[in-house]
C-alpha cells in the first residue's frame, strides 16, 4: 500500500486530506509541523508528501530543503499546499523540490487531480 | 411549460444545435433556461419558448448557449494528449515535412483551455520543429465561451484543474485574482464562433481534429451528420480525437478507431474512397482492418516519439 504523510498544522486541513487521499488508497500517517514531520521521514519514507507551506517549528521550504538534501534511494512525491498563490511563492517551492503545487481551500478532483500529475494514482 | 410547447423547445434545441433533449431530462431544462428567464426579465417558461417561436434571434443564442455543457478543463483525461505526443505529431511531422504547416481544429473548444493544453504541447515541440508554422483554431457554438477563451484569462479553480505547475509557472502570470496566458501561447490559438451543424468548408483542412464530448448529446443521426462534416474537413492522412466514451463506430463508416489509442480514429476505407468521390459501399467487413495495414494511409508506421520534456521538477 503506498504511503502519504499529511504534514499541516490546521487538524481540519489534516482530516480533509486524509479523507480524501484514503480513497487514492494511501496509507495516510500525520504530522503538524515540520519538525515531526522530517522525524517521521528519517524513520520511514513515504511515498508522497501533502506538505503545509507556513507551519511553526520548521515550515514547508526548510522541510523540502532537508528532505531533498536526505541520501535517498527513491524521493518522495511532494505536492506543497498553500493559502497564496504568489508566482515568487510557487516558484521557490517548485524550485526546492516540490513535485506539484495546490492552493487551500482545495476540494477532492484538485487535489486528486494534482496526486496523478506527479504520477500517484 | 405546456407538454407541446416542451415538445416545441426539444425540436428547436435539436435543430439548431442537435442536442437531444429527452423528457427525462426536462428538469434541465427547466434549471438552466430558468436562469435566462431571469437574465432576460421574462415572467416564465412559457413567455421564452413562446418568444423563441416568433423568432427572437438575441433569445435564441441565450437559449442554446444556456443548454450547452461547457465543462472543461486544461490536459483533460491526459491520455489524449498523450497519443498526440507520442503518435499524431511524430506521424505528422513525418507526413508533412515538405510543407511545414500543421492545422488543429477544437472542434468544441468552449472557454479554451482544450486548444491552449495542444497550444502548449506544441510549444514544446516547437524546438525540435523549426520553421514549422502550427495553427490552432478554437470553436464553439456560443459566444460567450469564445470570448472567454480569446482572453486567455483563468481563475486560480481553472488551473488548478489539471494543468501542472510547471507549465503554470512558464505560461501564466498573475493577472489581479485571476492568471493571464501568456502572448505566446494565445498567438497560436484563433477563436471564432462555430455551430457544427453550419457548414464548414471555409475553415479549411486540418491535420488533426479535436471534437471530444460533443456527440455524446447529439442524438445518432446528428452524431453522423458531424461526422461526415468532421471527415470532409479532415485531411486523407489525418486523425481526428473524439472524447472518451465517445465513438465514430456505429455512427459513421467514414472513420476507423485506432484499438490501442482511445478516441483516436482515422479514415477508414470507406472514408478514403469517399475522398476520392467513389461510391461508398457498406464497408462492415473493410471498416475491421487495422490502421496499419491501410497502405493509403502515409506516415502510419511507427516511428520514434519525438523526444518531448512533458515534466521537470528540481529533484529529477
Amino acid at each position: 500500500m503506498k504511503t502519504c504523510l499529511v504534514v499541516d498544522d490546521s487538524a481540519v486541513i489534516r482530516k480533509v486530506a486524509r479523507r480524501i487521499l484514503e480513497g487514492l488508497s494511501f496509507q495516510i500517517s500525520e504530522a503538524e509541523d515540520g519538525a515531526q514531520a522530517m522525524d517521521m521521514c528519517r524513520q520511514r519514507m513515504p511515498d508522497a508528501i501533502l506538505l503545509d507551506w507556513t507551519m511553526p517549528v520548521m515550515d514547508g521550504f526548510d522541510v523540502l530543503r532537508a528532505l531533498r538534501a536526505l541520501p535517498l534511494g527513491k524521493a518522495p512525491k511532494v505536492v506543497f499546499c498553500t493559502t497564496e498563490n504568489d508566482i515568487a511563492q510557487i516558484t521557490r517551492a517548485m524550485h526546492a523540490g516540490a513535485d506539484e503545487y495546490v492552493m487551500k481551500p482545495f476540494d477532492a478532483e484538485i487535489l486528486i487531480s494534482k496526486f496523478h500529475q506527479v504520477g500517484l494514482n | 411549460m405546456t407538454e407541446s410547447e416542451f415538445a416545441w423547445l426539444c425540436a428547436f434545441l435539436r435543430r439548431r444545435s442537435g442536442l437531444a433533449l429527452s423528457a427525462q431530462k426536462r428538469y434541465l431544462a427547466e434549471g438552466r433556461l430558468g436562469a435566462v428567464c431571469r437574465r432576460h426579465a421574462l415572467p416564465d417558461l412559457c413567455t421564452l419558448v413562446h418568444r423563441l417561436m416568433a423568432g427572437d434571434r438575441r433569445l435564441e443564442t441565450a437559449t442554446v448557449a444556456a443548454m450547452m455543457t461547457n465543462e472543461t478543463l486544461f490536459f483533460r483525461d491526459s491520455y489524449p494528449f498523450a497519443s498526440i505526443r507520442d503518435l499524431v505529431l511524430p506521424t505528422l511531422q513525418s507526413a508533412r515535412r515538405a510543407e511545414r504547416v500543421l492545422r488543429i481544429w477544437c472542434a468544441a473548444a468552449s472557454s479554451g483551455q482544450e486548444p491552449y493544453s495542444i497550444a502548449m504541447l506544441i510549444d514544446e515541440v516547437r524546438p525540435i520543429l523549426p520553421g514549422w508554422r502550427f495553427e490552432i483554431l478554437a470553436t464553439d457554438i456560443c459566444d460567450d465561451m469564445v470570448e472567454r477563451g480569446r482572453t486567455g484569462l483563468y481563475s486560480q479553480f481553472e488551473v488548478q484543474r489539471g494543468l501542472p505547475t510547471r507549465l503554470l509557472l512558464k505560461h501564466f502570470t498573475r493577472d489581479g485574482e485571476r492568471w493571464r496566458l501568456s502572448e505566446r501561447i494565445r498567438q497560436l490559438v484563433t477563436f471564432r464562433t462555430h455551430n457544427l451543424l453550419e457548414p464548414c468548408q471555409h475553415l479549411g483542412q486540418f491535420d488533426l481534429i479535436l471534437c471530444r464530448n460533443i456527440l455524446i448529446y447529439l442524438d445518432r443521426p446528428t452524431r453522423g451528420t458531424v461526422l461526415d462534416a468532421l471527415h470532409r474537413q479532415m485531411r486523407p492522412d489525418g486523425f481526428l480525437m473524439l472524447g472518451a466514451t465517445e465513438t465514430a463506430q456505429g455512427v459513421s463508416d467514414l472513420f476507423e478507431a485506432d484499438p490501442n489509442r482511445r478516441g483516436l480514429h482515422r479514415s477508414s476505407i470507406a472514408g478514403a474512397r469517399a475522398v476520392r468521390g467513389e461510391t461508398v459501399m457498406r464497408p462492415a467487413a473493410l471498416s475491421s482492418a487495422p490502421l496499419r495495414a491501410r497502405p493509403s494511409v502515409p506516415g502510419s508506421a511507427p516511428r520514434p516519439p519525438l523526444r518531448l520534456v512533458t515534466r521537470t521538477t528540481a529533484n529529477g
